[in-house]
């Protein structure tokens, strides 16, 4: 059972709009997929879906072996999802935040879980405030957190850095690259194109509610005429400026 | 399935614990909701109730089950709101996507409906003391009492999980409670069912508040109960059946 995640003609409608028009793709277990398309493409619908929050009109989803329709309690067991829109609750803290979840994985010291996880994701001092004091980026690293407890072999992130600061959104490359490398399956959506490349070990681009092409960022590449070499003076863009003059900072 | 079932109580424990962290840290709910009926306390016991004839030297001891009808009524409203926070944050996307039953959300909602309108309910009891709120009522009556009125707040926190699910704006979510609230007014509540005009004594008399009223002052007043009480039980699990079962299908429609 090499597929984490096998999609086949996945349709599905909202009233008379047609979101999704037969959708197919494959991510292996292990790897970074990035589903990348424009707003109102259908990534978020695509993404409730495979975690059992939506119901498909047609076509087979099947998440770790099981079919999402079918078997949505085994694939629950399996998974997490970081939606949107931050899942945390809001008036309580953060630490707990990650002692409820913990508690609803059932796990046997959920005390530790979250303080673990708070150290790892650099809240300690944030820990016994409320999540509504938080910054956007410490709500999304708390939110990817919780995500993180129970283990689970997939995780969902649905446009985990829109809306944040350049210094978030690395933040949060630097925790989803460190959840590849210790084996976790990560779906990703984003419809930032450098954030696709930045992380994922596979592509798809969805479009009127198909995937018009995917594979590796290499092979994507060729797809497109062999690069011609062209003398162009390269200006330090804004993004790089900010966050040079930031760390020079933060160096003092 | 067989993790879920056997996890469900202790899940509920867990939402209960969460939704009741929300009420202490904001008291302010639980004193709104216990401001108004206090007030309407207030003035219908100095101001009107000089002028209305109960047939009793006590009008608190008349009025308070009628006020605490309006304190639940107000209270569950928070419960609609509450639930409508928690769909718009993605919080229930969360747990919903997780091996936990679904029910288990709902019901830590509920839960926390009863123990927050509990509290208000002792607090205007309390008030009602000061003003001269006198029962000779014992035990076995009191426990009546608090079970009429627990199985009040069910059927009413079931009817306001509905808009709490479906409402597209925060003021929808609470805009159901404003006739409950009002529902007590045309009843026996503040003055007995005579002195209205035919129609509106025909309705009085008929709707649930009044029956529920009268079994609640009986059992406080050690009168017996008659037949009132179990119009009272017939309306409220009759209410809170169909609640529950429309709440559901909206729940299982909106989560998958």
């Amino acid at each position: 059972m090499e597929k984490a995640i096998e999609v086949k003609d996945l349709r599905k409608s909202f009233k008379s709009a047609a979101v999704l028009k037969g959708v197919d793709f494959e991510v292996k277990r292990g790897e970074i997929f990035a589903l990348l398309g424009s707003n109102g493409a259908g990534k978020t619908t695509i993404v409730k879906i495979l975690a059992t929050l939506l119901k498909p009109d047609g076509g087979t989803a099947t998440v770790n072996g099981f079919d999402v329709a079918a078997h949505s309690e085994n694939v629950r067991q399996s998974i997490s999802l970081t939606g949107q829109f931050a899942a945390v609750d809001e008036i309580l803290t953060g630490r707990e935040n990650l002692i409820m979840i913990a508690k609803l994985r059932h796990l046997k010291n959920p005390r530790q879980v979250a303080a673990d996880l708070l150290k790892r994701f650099g809240l300690v001092d944030a820990a016994d405030r409320r999540a509504s004091t938080y910054s956007g980026g410490m709500r999304r690293r708390l939110d990817i957190a919780m995500s993180l407890i129970g283990k689970p072999q997939l995780i969902f992130l649905d446009e985990p850095t829109t809306g944040l600061d350049p210094e978030a959104r690395i933040e949060v490359w630097n925790v989803v690259k460190e959840l590849a490398n210790s084996g976790t399956t990560v779906f990703l959506t984003t419809q930032y194109l450098e954030e696709a490349e930045q992380l994922a070990d596979q592509i798809a681009i969805l479009h009127e509610g198909r995937i018009i092409v995917s594979g590796t960022l290499e092979e994507l590449k060729k797809l497109f005429p062999p690069a011609k070499v062209e003398y162009v003076e390269k200006q330090p863009s804004l993004e790089e400026l900010f966050l040079a003059l930031i760390g020079k900072k933060e160096e003092k | 399935m067989e993790t879920t079932k056997k996890h469900f109580l202790s899940d509920i424990g867990v939402m209960l614990g969460r939704s009741m962290r929300h009420i202490t840290r904001s008291m302010d709910t639980i004193i709104t909701v216990c401001i108004t009926p206090i007030a309407m306390m207030l003035l219908f016991v100095y101001v009107l109730g000089g002028a209305i004839q109960a047939g009793t030297d006590n009008y608190v001891n008349y009025l308070l089950p009628g006020i605490l009808l309006m304190a639940i009524a107000s209270g569950i409203a928070y419960t609609a709101f509450r639930l409508f926070m928690d769909m718009q944050s993605g919080i229930f996307e969360r747990f919903h996507s997780m091996p936990i039953a679904r029910s288990a959300v709902l019901w830590g909602h509920v839960l926390t409906s009863l123990v927050s309108n509990a509290i208000s309910v002792i607090v205007i009891i309390l008030v009602a003391l000061i003003m001269g709120f006198r029962s000779s009522a014992g035990i076995v009556s009191w426990l009546a009492v608090a079970g009429i009125l627990a199985l009040v707040t069910l059927a009413l926190t079931w009817i306001a999980v509905i808009p709490g699910l479906t409402a597209k704006s925060i003021d929808g979510a609470s805009a159901f409670s404003y006739p409950l609230i009002f529902l007590p007014f045309i009843s026996s509540a503040f003055v007995p069912t005579d002195s209205m005009p035919t129609v509106v004594r025909a309705f009085a008399e008929n709707q649930p508040v009044t029956s529920i009223v009268d079994a609640i002052r009986a059992l406080l007043s050690n009168q017996p109960v008659g037949s009132e009480i179990w119009i009272a039980l017939a309306w409220c699990l009759g209410i809170l059946i169909v609640a529950y079962l429309l709440a559901m299908l909206v729940y299982k429609r909106k989560a998958l």
